[in-house]
């Protein structure tokens, strides 16, 4: 019994999805999900590979079928059947991909602004209409000269200085002083990342950490405690913030199991918020390449329970007060970066695994 | 006789015994012909593309083990940056220009570029460049700052590795924007008579969108390269932080042409597959309207996706929304074509047997693999998971491997017997295709996964959890090695005693396959007859009165004289030539 092709049509594409489906919920390709944000993040994923391996299999197998049935048999010199074109065809192939990339984009808005990219507190900080009313006249026209000293708060140097204020901040923050940028290119705030979750602007974080990137070290100070450490320690369950800047080059601030990045710029300020919620000790590794021991820098985030987290306080900040005190009294720049580091980590780029028995001992 | 013989038989130029051999010196000439400076092109890029694929696998080799134990992490940096800047500014994109050069004139039944001179000198300026890039390596100070040379990195790292860079860099851009406004005139201007935009080539549209492309990008990275310059060497802080600079604002210029510059790696290619396809699949392409406007849109989207390389630095959430829209939207363009070429073989007779029709299947079947892991790139959140990653070097590789090399190869197996006279041997070009498809997936399949578990690239030395994975794409890489091996060999050995391929080997329909091959100097005698569409395939088959291509047949159309530049004088080069006969 020859079967009709629109039920082989029908069977095959009940399998492509069957199996497009389980592909996508069972690929085995992300690392653990440690933060909130991830969770949203891997629904994106899992949902853009079930529509991604239906269109692979879909073009393979389409490569592959007519590979076989279409080939030339020997002795057929003849030329195939002139078609030019299918017009409700090719409105189909078009119309196909654009809605599963609208779909993709709403999706990936959705969980953007899930994960606190669309940072409310931001834009009132600077809002593009007053912004412009302030600017009398053409201001296109205005030449560098006639230009008015800008008197906009500079809200990157705003932040910058509130670091400062945090005496171990900037014992480690860069002495050149390299001035923070004016607010990012359009509108925007400072150096805008990821935000608050929706329901918590306006909410200051459970945490604040100032971090500081350096060639080939991750610094993070904790305000107001004088800790100064080489790894990060966070609680589990609460909104932390980061506060990134860099003293040298830039760098990226990057823990996979968050599926969080973000670069850290000199002369910018940035930061992203995010909540842990699984304990263990995460890797956190530089992503932008910052000179040629990039892949030495690395450094662990530990997530740990309140009280640990706790102890783990009281522990560093009798430590820490010894380095600080140490680092204030000599001039950093002085310093070869070997020696500057050496109270934070030890052997750079000898082996990627330093710092993470370092940590572990 | 058919209207295609009718078309074949008369174009051939009447002196048509031993044509346009050439001696070899010729070619390390500043010759003028578009032929010479084709064949120029393509043999120094592809001599570049070894140089720059040894150093991936010296790359690959360090990354067999976790360690950092077969160069210094300096050398190490020197060796990716300089593998990058090769591959993509002396290999994809001088080999696209290297085509064109080629096929261009005669399919559009031109005499030459129309600025052959100028031509010359785009193509003079590429081997010095790209020496001075690699001698680097040997004064002990090669640029090290990644193909992208970000500040305040490049700033800090050697001076003079990074002012060569610049500058090796600069000269290459001016040499594409030479060759863009030639193709361009050519394409507007010397077309032959009746020969309209719906009835080129798609190679051609291809071309055009490829050059108008180069034209309003190339400038914008000149000027990011210049600033850089001034910082580097006078002091100037536009990007340097330490003065006040952003150098932020370094990433916008460098992407306004680099993004765009991969379209400019990939459209030429496109436009090979085009040509390719049909012709081996004895069918005409599908959806031939789609495919040339495609390109158009390509091109200009190309233009508005830039920051999506910049989502982690730091630019306001609704202008990492505006771009994660626009790169969306160039996968429905890039996605018609994908679909028009299967379009195009479904149903036809395809001459599995010749490597150009497997590369170009090899083309379809990988680079849409790259296409679907850039949509996945496209969207903000999931990219800034994985950008600067494995996941975006796995990424670009099937674009620009599976997608660009691949598309050089099967332009190569296609356009061979037309260069040379002779035919490529089958065999060794089906032992090329399957080495190169193995030794490519396994080289860079394995990178997704690498990106995603937490392998950051550029680095020379990783987490021991993922040795299992980089030894297989180490071992991939060498089998990539040797899978030119064999293309090497035919192309040399197939130059000198190859078959005769005669004028028409494949019965191809476009124009460049009705002059003799290799064609003569001028290429055609006088403007060529056009008696069918480029694309025509079995018609025999259709009705009578069926009409031969969306237009009227050109022949009866006749000299179109707004398209047509007025008849060229004899370029003085050429004449010189002729008169010493
Ligand atoms: C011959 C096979 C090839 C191998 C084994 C290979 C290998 C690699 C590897 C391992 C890297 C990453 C280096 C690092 O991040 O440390 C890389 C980067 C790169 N490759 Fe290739 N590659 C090959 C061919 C190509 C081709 C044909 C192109 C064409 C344009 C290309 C363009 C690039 C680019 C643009 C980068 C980015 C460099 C960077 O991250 O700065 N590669 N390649
Ligand atoms: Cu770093
Ligand atoms: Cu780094």
């Amino acid at each position: 019994m020859k079967i009709p092709s629109s039920i082989w049509t029908l069977l095959i594409g009940i399998l492509l999805t069957l199996v497009s489906l389980w592909y996508g919920q069972n690929h085995g390709l992300l690392p653990t999900a440690a933060s909130d944000e991830a969770l949203l993040v891997d629904g994106l994923f899992n949902t853009m590979m079930i529509a991604s391996t239906g269109i692979f299999l879909i073009v393979e197998g389409g490569l592959i079928y007519s590979a076989i049935k279409y080939r030339r048999r020997a002795g057929d010199d003849q030329d195939g059947p002139p078609v030019h074109g299918n017009v409700p065809l090719e409105i189909l192939w078009t119309a196909i991909p654009a809605i599963i990339v609208l779909g993709i984009s709403v999706y990936s808005f959705d969980v953007y602004n899930s994960i606190g990219g669309f940072s409310p507190h931001a834009v009132h900080e600077a809002p593009i209409a007053s912004q412009a009313m302030k600017m009398p006249g053409a201001a296109i026209a205005a030449t560098l000269t006639d230009t008015p000293p800008s008197t906009e708060p500079n809200l990157n140097q705003e932040k910058s200085d509130e670091a400062m204020q945090d005496p171990a901040t900037a014992a480690v923050r860069n002495v050149d002083q390299i001035p923070q940028k004016q607010n990012a290119p359009g509108v925007g705030s400072v150096a805008p990342t990821i935000g608050p979750v929706p329901g918590k602007e306006g909410q200051p974080p459970a945490l604040v950490v100032n971090v500081t990137g350096l060639q080939y070290a991750w610094l993070f100070t904790y305000p107001e405690t004088g800790i100064t450490t080489g790894e990060l320690h966070v609680p589990i369950g609460r909104e932390v913030q980061i506060n990134m800047t860099a003293n040298d080059v830039i760098h990226a601030f990057w823990v996979p199991e968050f599926r969080l990045k973000q670069d850290a710029i000199p002369g910018r300020q940035s930061e992203i918020r995010f909540t842990p919620n699984k304990e263990g000790s995460y890797a956190l590794i530089c992503a932008e390449l910052c000179g040629p021991y990039h892949g030495a820098m690395r450094s662990q985030v530990v997530v740990e329970k309140p009280e640990v987290f706790e102890a783990w306080m009281q522990e560093q900040q009798v430590a820490s007060n010894d380095t600080l005190n140490q680092a204030v009294a000599v001039n950093p720049a002085e310093l070869s970066p070997a020696e500057f580091l050496a109270p934070y980590t030890h052997d750079i780029g000898i082996q990627s695994e330093t710092l993470h028995q370092l940590h572990n001992k | 006789m058919t209207q295609a013989q009718v078309q074949e038989t008369a174009n051939i130029p009447a002196q048509a015994e031993e044509p346009g051999i050439r001696k070899w010196w010729e070619y390390f000439t500043f010759n003028t012909d578009h032929k010479v400076i084709g064949i120029q092109y393509l043999v120094s890029t592809f001599i570049f593309y070894c140089i720059g694929g040894a150093m991936a696998d010296l790359v690959r080799t360090e990354l067999r083990t976790p360690e950092v134990d077969f160069v210094t992490p300096e050398v190490y940096n020197s060796l990716f940056t300089l593998h990058a800047t090769i591959m993509i500014f002396l290999w994809i994109v001088p080999a696209g220009a290297g085509f064109t050069n080629y096929v261009l004139p005669l399919m559009i039944g031109a005499k030459d570029m129309a600025f052959p001179r100028l031509n010359a000198l785009a193509f003079w300026i590429v081997p010095p460049a790209g020496l001075m890039l690699i001698a680097s390596l040997a004064v002990g100070d090669a640029p090290d700052a990644g193909w992208t040379s970000y500040p305040p990195l490049s700033l800090v790292t050697g001076q003079v590795g990074e002012g060569i860079w610049i500058m090796s860099v600069l000269l290459l851009g001016t040499s594409s924007i030479l060759g863009a406004i030639n193709f361009l005139v050519t394409l507007l201007k010397m077309r032959t008579p009746g020969l309209g935009f719906n009835q080129l080539p798609l190679f051609c549209w291809a071309a055009f969108a490829t050059s108008a492309l180069v034209l309003v990008s190339t400038p914008v990275l000149a000027a990011g390269l210049i600033l850089l310059a001034f910082d580097l060497f006078a002091g100037t802080t536009f990007f340097n932080p330490t003065g006040g600079g952003d150098p932020v604002v370094y990433q916008h210029m460098f992407w306004f042409y680099s993004h765009p510059a991969v379209y400019i790696m990939i459209l030429p290619f496109f436009g090979v597959i085009s040509e390719v396809i049909p012709v081996h699949s004895r069918k005409p392409i599908f959806g031939y309207k789609a495919i040339a406007y495609s390109s158009l849109a390509i091109s200009f989207l190309g233009l508005i996706v830039w920051a999506h390389h910049m989502f982690t630095s730091g630019i306001p959430g609704w202008l990492r929304m505006f771009f994660m829209i626009t790169t969306m939207i160039i996968a429905v363009p890039t996605g018609i074509k994908i679909f028009s070429w299967m379009g195009t073989l479904w149903g036809g007779k395809l001459h599995l047997e010749r490597p150009a029709l497997l590369f170009a299947i090899g083309f379809v079947g990988t680079f849409v693999i790259g296409g679907i892991s850039g949509v996945m790139l496209a969207a903000v959140p999931f990219d800034i998971h994985v950008h600067d990653t494995y996941f975006v070097v796995a990424h670009l590789h099937y674009v620009l491997f599976g997608g660009s090399v691949l598309g050089i190869y099967a332009g190569f197996y296609h356009w061979f017997p037309k260069m040379t006279g002779r035919m490529l041997n089958n065999f060794w070009g089906q032992v090329h295709f399957v080495l190169t498809i193995v030794g490519l997936n396994m080289t860079f399949l394995p990178m997704h996964k690498l990106g995603m578990l937490g392998m950051n690239r550029r680095v020379a030395q990783y987490d021991p959890k993922f040795t299992l994975l980089n030894e297989i794409c180490t071992y991939g890489a060498y089998i990539l090695a040797v899978s030119t091996l064999p293309f090497i060999v035919n192309v040399i050995w197939s130059w000198m005693y190859g078959p005769k391929a005669g004028n028409n080997p494949w019965k191809a329909l476009t124009l460049e396959w009705m002059t003799t091959s290799p064609p003569a100097i001028e290429n055609f005698d006088k403007p060529p007859v056009l008696a069918t569409g480029p694309y025509d395939y079995g018609l025999e088959k259709a009705k009578e009165g069926v009409p031969l291509s969306d237009a009227d047949p050109a022949v009866s159309a006749g000299p179109n004289s707004v398209l047509r530049a007025e008849p060229d004088e004899p370029y003085p080069s050429i004449a010189a030539e002729k008169g010493e006969r």
